[in-house]
């Protein structure tokens, strides 16, 4: 899915600078566990994450992550967002449960991080 | 044979900073063209333990030294050390407090994924003793990726 797809079925809003909306997306995890997502293969992949923390914006650099949407409504603190921004990682805000998120995303064909669906 | 050499301090409990020094090093190695794959490995294994010695180590240094064929990371702090260093090591062991576990971390998977990432990984620890953590990764491996 094209990344702009993906923030239109989420319902979320940017909350850096709307650049690479035309970027391909195929892979999602859902994670609140740091440690896990960098076990697994997650280079050019969504994550999907309740935890705000400026930890989940290094996560997600060290992990290769191409985007980042904050789930259940959550707003990030502001170092979040400034260190999102530094760093060029795309990270959005979306009012939807973890789980309704990953169901809307499977839905249209997204796939796990092994390709699975 | 030429080798160049980076270190960061690493200090305890400091949230905010935590990661900062293991995401230089990623851009670093980037600007110095090594191989993607072998990047990610190494950036992984810089943050696990860069993030360790921040959540349950104490004050401390990383180091990082890029050779034509290999490159080592090295993570010592002087914090309250690993009693038990095979426990330690088990996927899913984990002593990381509340605060670590609303960051995500607390998996107990860093030391299993420093292990999978690093071509080589030393551990010596003991109670009192500190913590310090040696990884190596060789560069004509690149690409060929963790096990
Ligand atoms: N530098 C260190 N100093 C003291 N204890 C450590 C250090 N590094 C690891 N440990 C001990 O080893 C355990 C396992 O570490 P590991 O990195 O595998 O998991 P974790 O840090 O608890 O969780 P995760 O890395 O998945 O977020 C820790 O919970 C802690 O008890
Ligand atoms: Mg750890």
């Amino acid at each position: 899915m094209k990344l702009s797809e993906i923030v239109r079925e989420l319902e979320a809003v940017a909350l850096t600078k709307e650049d690479c909306l035309e970027r391909e997306i195929t892979r999602c995890a859902g994670s609140d566990l740091m440690s896990d997502v960098l076990a697994r293969p997650t280079e050019g992949i969504l994550l999907l994450t309740g935890l705000t923390s400026i930890q989940t914006v290094r996560t997600a650099k060290i992990a290769g992550v191409a985007a980042v949407v904050f789930v259940r409504g959550k707003t990030p603190p502001p170092e979040t967002v400034a260190l999102a921004k530094a760093e060029r990682l795309p990270v959005f805000a979306s009012p939807l449960s973890l789980f309704v998120c990953c169901g809307r995303l499977h839905a249209r064909g997204m796939t796990g991080l092994d390709g699975r669906r | 044979m030429a080798s160049v050499s980076k270190r960061y301090p690493v200090r305890a409990r400091d949230f905010l900073h935590a990661g900062e020094a293991s995401i230089q090093i990623q851009a670093f190695l980037k600007a110095m063209g090594l191989d993607a794959g072998l990047i990610r490995r190494i950036a992984i294994c810089s943050y696990e333990a860069e993030m360790n010695a921040v959540i349950h180590g104490g004050d401390g240094e990383l180091e990082m030294t890029l050779a034509d064929e290999w490159v080592t990371l090295e993570v010592r702090d002087a914090g309250p050390g690993i009693a038990d260093i095979e426990l330690a090591m088990q996927p899913g062991y984990s002593t990381a407090d509340e605060t670590a576990r609303e960051m995500g971390f607390g998996a107990g998977m860093g030391l299993p994924n420093m292990k999978a990432n690093a071509d080589e990984l030393r551990l010596e620890s003991a109670p009192g003793r500190g913590t310090r953590a040696l990884m190596v990764f060789r560069r004509e491996a690149a690409g060929g990726g963790a096990p």
